[in-house]
């Protein structure tokens, strides 16, 4: 780790520890018979970016999609532990999913914007939940949302374009603008930057940045340096299980798990 | 370990004569495989080549028709027309009196052995298309007999033994005068295209098949698509996987097998001995052929519903679309060229279904093309059935006619298949 990282984490601590956005509880995932995640509790905050990490295949994106209920859609996938958004329990007969996935937005690991236009993939969210009084204000949210993923300058020109037809890390910034354009309370990253030149990744990181206090932001990502850079949080994973969860100062600078450390260092994984 | 392995492994020879072989073995079962699939092509254009060009020998003749003319008056006393000119006494009007009499006139006295019985039907289209021309005098261009019209296209050999031959040996004469008067023509064959089935060739058309076909057409997909693309929405988005639905699986997949008759069978027993609709109507025969399309366009639509990518579902799910919008905003906008194509592999089949139309009764003998869903009626196919049975030689190159239209029909909807696909096509 470079000394620049460590500064940075370091200048991370301001994270004020406030009411817990999102609660979960002892929450378990099977994908049929395999048990995918096993007994995971953790809080997330409007106040800090809560970074996940870990090994491929240990469980991660499968926690974050407990968060909206993405692991509803999945064939043969079961749920348990309780989830709570701003303490209501989502699985709830009464908590509506449809709401839920409103307030609680998502980026996906890989990109997928709908084939439609790149305005129409921002302008479906804001439009289906109503956000928007006038096409004006529509327009605006789009543009809005564009620019806020760092997209805007790339596509203003283009905006009936079909979103399929942009590069692979231009799709994942739609997708970012999509998801916000419905101004969520938390937003769910896997991987945002795993397709990004430095430049699209630095501008997500300040989006990030920007929108922390603001929103609760939960980030997936593989690559130590910026779950540094961009979280007050980290929650370490490995086979299922959360091993390890702390400030990420504390967790990149004094792992309590040996294997949280042999992680973070490289010497496995 | 790999290091371990990638050290000891000695550096491939890339021109060792062992691994030239065998790319020229990978190179020699490639334009094998070309060679195979180029000879498969050939064999099926060349099967479709025969098939047009059989229809196309047999059948373009069936579209020209040899004509007489005749000079007519059409004097109101011949015609017991009174006074009133009203459409329903001039529909009424004796033709065929003033027809025989311009026809002796005309051709001589063996004019009636050449032109066709059936000729008077022209003179009331005209009357009744223009009012006019009653007390008139008029040329104008019969069709000629069958068989006349038969040994005019070079049809009928005369032969050795002109007794036996279909056609008289006064006909004939009377045919080789008349066409050096300037008497016979051949031209496009209008009756064909407009009239309805008949006994007589000459004035036997397809165009009550042809409506009958439309219309029979128009009410199996009315019915077969919406109930098919429905089924298969809710099958694939919203039915819980479990037995029943494999059960029900199983059960569309074999209901597509099942042989079309049986279909006609089943329409019989409950569209018309249970429910009492109308026989021959293409009401009941649309329904029938519906219930043998509906398991086609069920299995296709899912199958264009699975093909779209998961992660657009979830695109949809992920920012609150319901399970409705994310379905009909999103997944079948993108399965409907699927479906489309589907659904029109189906509708041709149906159109060219003979089988359980029989069964219904669309097999009648009918003058008239159907003016609605509950008319009589019979289709194409049928019609095609119907005149290829007819022992008269006259229809032979009909029968070939119609099947020539049929296939523009059927081309016809694929082409529009085509182009709604490409309409619709999009990428993800
Ligand atoms: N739809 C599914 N069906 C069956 N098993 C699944 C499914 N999705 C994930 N799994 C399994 O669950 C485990 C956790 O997967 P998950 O996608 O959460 O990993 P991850 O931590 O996000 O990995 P990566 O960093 O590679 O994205 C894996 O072993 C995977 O094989
Ligand atoms: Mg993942």
């Amino acid at each position: 780790m470079s000394i620049d990282t460590l500064a940075r984490v370091a200048q991370n601590q301001r994270s004020v520890d406030a009411r817990p956005l999102m609660t979960a509880r002892d929450v378990h995932v099977w994908y049929g018979p395999k048990h995918a995640l096993k007994g995971v509790s953790l809080d997330i905050t409007r106040e800090n970016v809560t970074a996940f990490i870990g090994p491929s295949g240990c469980g991660k994106s499968t926690f974050l999609r407990c968060f909206n209920r993405m692991n509803d859609t999945v064939a043969g996938a079961r749920v348990e532990g309780r989830i709570e958004l701003d303490g209501q329990d989502i699985h709830a007969p009464e908590m509506d999913v449809v709401q839920l996935r409103a307030r609680v937005g998502m980026v996906f690991q890989k990109p997928n914007p709908f084939p439609k236009s790149i305005y129409e993939n921002v302008a479906y969210g804001p439009r289906i939940h109503g956000l928007a009084a006038s096409q004006g204000e529509l327009d605006h949210i789009v543009e809005h949302s564009l620019q806020r993923a760092g997209l805007w300058d790339e596509v203003k020109d283009r905006l009936q374009d079909s979103g399929t037809a942009l590069s692979g890390g231009q799709q994942q910034r739609l997708c970012i603008a999509r998801a916000i354009a419905v101004d969520p309370e938390v937003v769910l990253m896997d991987e945002p930057c795993s397709a990004l030149d430095p430049i699209a990744t630095a501008k997500v990181e300040e989006l990030i940045e920007e929108l922390r206090g603001r929103y609760a932001i939960v980030i997936v990502t593989h690559n130590m340096q910026q779950a540094a850079r961009v979280s007050q949080k980290t929650a370490f994973f490995h086979l299922g299980e959360m091993v390890e969860y702390g400030d990420t100062s504390q967790i990149f600078t004094n792992p309590r798990e040996a294997r949280t450390r042999d992680y973070i260092t490289g010497r496995y994984g | 370990m790999t290091a371990v392995a990638a050290a000891s492994r000695q550096p491939t020879d890339w021109g060792h004569p062992r691994l030239a072989q065998r790319l020229r073995r990978r190179h020699r079962s490639e334009r094998l495989f070309r060679a195979i699939g180029l000879s498969a092509l050939v064999v099926a254009v060349g099967f479709l080549a025969l098939l047009l060009g059989t229809m196309l020998k047999d059948g373009v003749s069936g579209f020209v028709q040899t004509q007489a003319r005749i000079d007519t008056t059409l004097d109101p006393a011949t015609l017991e027309l009174s006074a009133d000119r009203s459409p329903e006494a001039l529909a009424s009007a004796n033709y065929l009196a003033v027809y025989l009499r311009d026809v002796r006139e005309s051709l001589g006295q063996d004019g009636v052995r050449i032109a066709s019985i059936n000729g008077w039907t022209e003179l009331r289209r005209r009357v009744l298309e223009d009012p006019g021309l009653v007390g008139q005098r008029l040329t104008l261009w019969v069709p000629v007999r069958s068989e006349v019209d038969q040994y005019a296209k070079g049809r009928i050999d005369v032969g050795a033994d002109p007794t036996l031959a279909p056609i008289r040996p006064e006909q004939v004469r009377a045919y080789a005068r008349l066409e050096a008067e300037g008497r016979i023509r051949k031209a496009f064959n209008r009756t064909f295209l407009s009239a309805a089935d008949s006994t007589s060739p000459e004035s036997a058309g397809i165009r009550g098949a042809f409506v009958g076909s439309l219309l029979t057409i128009l009410v199996t997909l009315a019915l077969a698509f919406p109930v098919g693309v429905l089924a298969a929405i809710y099958l694939e988005e919203f039915a819980p996987k479990n037995r029943w639905t494999d059960l029900i699986e199983v059960s569309i997949n074999n209901l597509a097998a099942v042989p079309s008759i049986i279909f006609g069978l089943l329409g019989l027993a409950v569209f018309l001995n249970t429910m009492g609709l109308p026989r021959s109507a293409p009401l009941v025969g649309g329904m029938t052929l519906a219930l043998m399309t509906l398991p086609v366009i069920v299995i296709a639509a899912r199958a264009a519903i699975k093909a779209v990518p998961p992660s657009i579902r979830e695109a949809a799910l992920g920012i609150g679309a319901s399970r409705l919008q994310t379905v009909f905003q999103h997944v079948a906008p993108l399965a409907l060229p699927g479906i489309l194509t589907g659904t029109i592999i189906g509708v041709a089949r149906a159109l060219g279904e003979t089988a359980p139309l029989l069964m219904v009764g669309m097999r009648a003998f009918i003058v008239d093309a159907p003016r609605g869903f509950t008319d009589p009626a019979t289709v194409l196919p049928v019609q095609i059935f119907l005149w290829s049975d007819d022992v008269n030689r006259g229809f032979v190159e009909k029968t070939s006619a119609a099947i020539l239209v049929l296939l523009a029909f059927l081309l016809a909807i694929n082409a529009v298949a085509v182009y709604l696909r490409n309409r619709y096509e999009r990428k993800w």
